[in-house]
């Protein structure tokens, strides 16, 4: 028996359903040794504002329990930089390249970014990061764009008019209700949605009564939110359309499955990549094998296959 | 040779003091250069969750020493580990010691506390080289008890001077006052000086090099979470921008450092 592991989003085509997670593969350079690149479903680079930044003072992780923090403060070099140094690598694997995109203070910033990207060919789709926790937007109704409904849509529709790319839109589980979001990044046009970046939390050496990083708050990653991140898949998944890239703790076969099952499209890999880099090549071969012992003849038919609870949801 | 994640087998365990271990991996790493580290995931699973990065302290035959102080939950999980139990690591990992620097010199090691454990490696490697001249090892550390590696630097052919903060071993003080003295005298003409150790003493020995115009160079430490350079969580300031501990140091030229930015940890 073969069993197809592809899966699309947007115009997407993926020869499996695992990328890896913006800001925890590099720009895909980093982990060469230990895996084929090209084996992966997609990469996603680490998010590239239009002026370089610097990023937050040191400390900028810390490990806790089954999770670490980090407060990076989305360090990266610039749009120029990104495309004259760090894309040439990515572009060459042959696989879709997915380029992370954030503005630092105006939204505007975003379409400014998608028009350049427009017109370079090795990108195959762009993610809107309206959801890093480590910088701020001065003047905003909310601290992220990703926690006001008409914001989120208002971002992703001046994107959709400049941008042919397929658009995913990531989001923040630092919101009392992710339908809504998800809802309006729809409605503005997004193909696709990321769920989750990371929760907001505080880490506190007691001793010395000091954060353990350098910002007092930082973005909790890890399988410490995994259960957090299946249950807003599985909530979303019911309420829109478009597919879902789902992640948040996975680091095997098994809880790459929670999210496909909850109802993820595809998933990313990220905090896992650091303590072991060849994990998503584990991935794809583990999905593989549960495909066809179970005899699944396409992984897209995993996707929202949640058993019906025995106790229905109100509404 | 590719960086990639090896099983290695604990070939001794031996307790140098109630809080230094040191652990003898079969890890055959013969292009591992002193000033390299490798992450170590100490127990199995999510919790503790990261590697922990930990520097060579010595490479034998058949394997790699690393030299370590149990301080918290990874440290105390891979002390509790016999010989014959395997443990994953990555590496070797950074940039080490640019060696091509000790030429014709005499090079001058600086280590406070823990940061005596990578300069082992160097030593052994630059007494075994032709036309450098007799390595000088500055050691310090609290009390004569946190005095690290004596023994070893002395064996490798070091001439080995101390310096500990209550004066119960060497000299009573600091080990940057040992380097003071070293540089005011005709030995720093041909000086070159390697160094590790905490934060604070790094900077004092730029100064101190900064001054007498000698060359130097310090092993950083940050906090790590992939130490592959993919997560920018190890990054420091630097004259040519933002550079990441472990990936384009940990081994660093001092005078490439912004000292007034560097980490308050
Ligand atoms: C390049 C490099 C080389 C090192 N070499 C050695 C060595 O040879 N011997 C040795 O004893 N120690 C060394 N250290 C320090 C060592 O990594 C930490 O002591 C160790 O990670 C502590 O882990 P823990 O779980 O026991 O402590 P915890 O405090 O429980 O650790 C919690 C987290 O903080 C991080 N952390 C804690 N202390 C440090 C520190 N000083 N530097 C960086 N991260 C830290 C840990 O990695 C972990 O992610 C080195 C650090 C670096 C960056
Ligand atoms: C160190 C670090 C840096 C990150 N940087 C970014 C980033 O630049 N852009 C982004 O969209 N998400 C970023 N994230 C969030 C991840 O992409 C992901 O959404 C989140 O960590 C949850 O997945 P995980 O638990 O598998 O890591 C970062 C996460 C970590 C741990
Ligand atoms: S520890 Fe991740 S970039 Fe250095």
């Amino acid at each position: 028996m073969k069993t197809d592991l592809s899966v699309r989003i947007g115009s997407l085509h993926l020869k499996n359903p695992v990328m890896v997670a913006s800001g925890t593969f590099g720009y895909a350079e980093e982990f060469k040794d230990f895996l084929d690149l090209r084996q992966l479903g997609a990469v996603v680079t680490k998010t590239v504002t239009l002026k370089p930044r610097s990023g937050n003072p040191s400390p900028r992780t810390c490990e806790t329990p089954s999770g670490m923090l980090n407060s990076i403060g989305l360090e990266n070099p610039g749009l120029e930089v990104f495309l004259k140094t760090k894309l040439p690598f990515a572009a060459k694997l042959g696989i879709p390249l997915i380029v992370s995109i954030a503005s630092e203070s105006d939204p505007q910033e975003f379409v400014e970014l998608a028009c350049r990207l427009e017109r370079v060919k090795s990108v195959s789709a762009l993610e809107l990061n309206i959801s890093c926790p480590n910088v701020k937007h001065a003047g905003a109704a909310t601290a992220l764009i990703s926690q006001d409904p008409a914001a989120t849509k208002a971002v992703v529709r001046s994107v959709r008019k400049v941008s042919t790319k397929t658009i995913i839109t990531k989001l923040s589980p630092n919101v009392t209700d992710i339908v809504p979001i998800a809802q309006a990044a729809q409605a503005g046009g997004s193909d696709a949605i990321a769920l989750i970046n990371t929760l907001t939390g505080m880490c506190i050496d007691v001793r010395r009564r000091r954060s353990r990083i350098a910002m007092p708050v930082g973005g909790l990653s890890g399988p410490a939110v995994r259960p957090v991140a299946v249950r807003m898949v599985w909530e979303v998944y019911r309420k829109i359309k478009i597919p879902i890239i789902g992640m948040g703790g996975i680091i095997d076969t098994f809880s790459a499955l929670e999210f496909l099952i909850a109802g993820a499209a595809a998933i990313s890999v990220g905090t896992a990549n650091f303590v072991d880099p060849a994990v998503s090549g584990r991935i794809i071969a583990g999905l593989k094998e549960y495909a066809l012992e179970n005899k699944i003849a396409s992984v897209r038919s995993l996707t929202g296959s949640i058993v019906k609870p025995c106790v229905q949801p109100k509404k | 040779m590719k960086t990639r994640e090896h099983k290695a087998e604990i070939l001794a365990h031996k307790r140098i003091d109630e809080r230094v271990q040191l652990m003898t991996l079969a890890f055959p790493a013969p292009c591992a250069v002193p000033g390299q580290f490798v992450m170590v995931k100490a127990g199995v699973g999510g919790d503790p969750l990261l590697r922990r990065p930990i520097s060579i302290h010595r490479r034998t035959k058949t394997g790699i020493e690393l030299l370590y102080e149990v301080v918290g939950q990874g440290t105390a999980l891979l002390a509790a580990l016999r010989p014959g139990a395997e443990v994953s690591i990555i590496g070797p990992l950074g940039n080490g010691f640019p060696l091509v620097a000790a030429k014709g010199r005499t090079p001058v090691l600086v280590g406070g506390g823990m940061g005596a454990a990578p300069l082992v490696f160097l030593a052994e490697h630059l007494t075994a080289a032709a036309s450098i001249k007799q390595p000088v090892a500055l050691l310090g550390a609290h009390t004569k008890k946190g005095l690290l590696c004596v023994k070893a630097f002395r064996t490798a052919g070091c001439r080995v001077i101390t310096a500990t903060d209550d004066g119960s071993c060497g000299r009573r003080g600091f080990v940057s006052c040992l380097l003071k003295e070293l540089l005011e005298s005709t030995a720093r003409e041909n000086a070159v000086i390697y160094s590790c150790g905490p934060r604070p003493m790094l900077n004092s020995i730029y100064e101190l090099a900064d001054t007498a115009g000698v060359a130097a160079y310090v092993s950083l430490e940050a906090h790590m979470a992939c130490g592959i350079g993919a997560c920018l969580g190890c990054t420091v300031a630097t004259t040519a921008g933002n550079k990441r501990v472990c990936k384009d140091g940990p081994v660093f030229a001092a005078q490439e450092i912004l000292w007034g930015q560097a980490d308050e940890n």
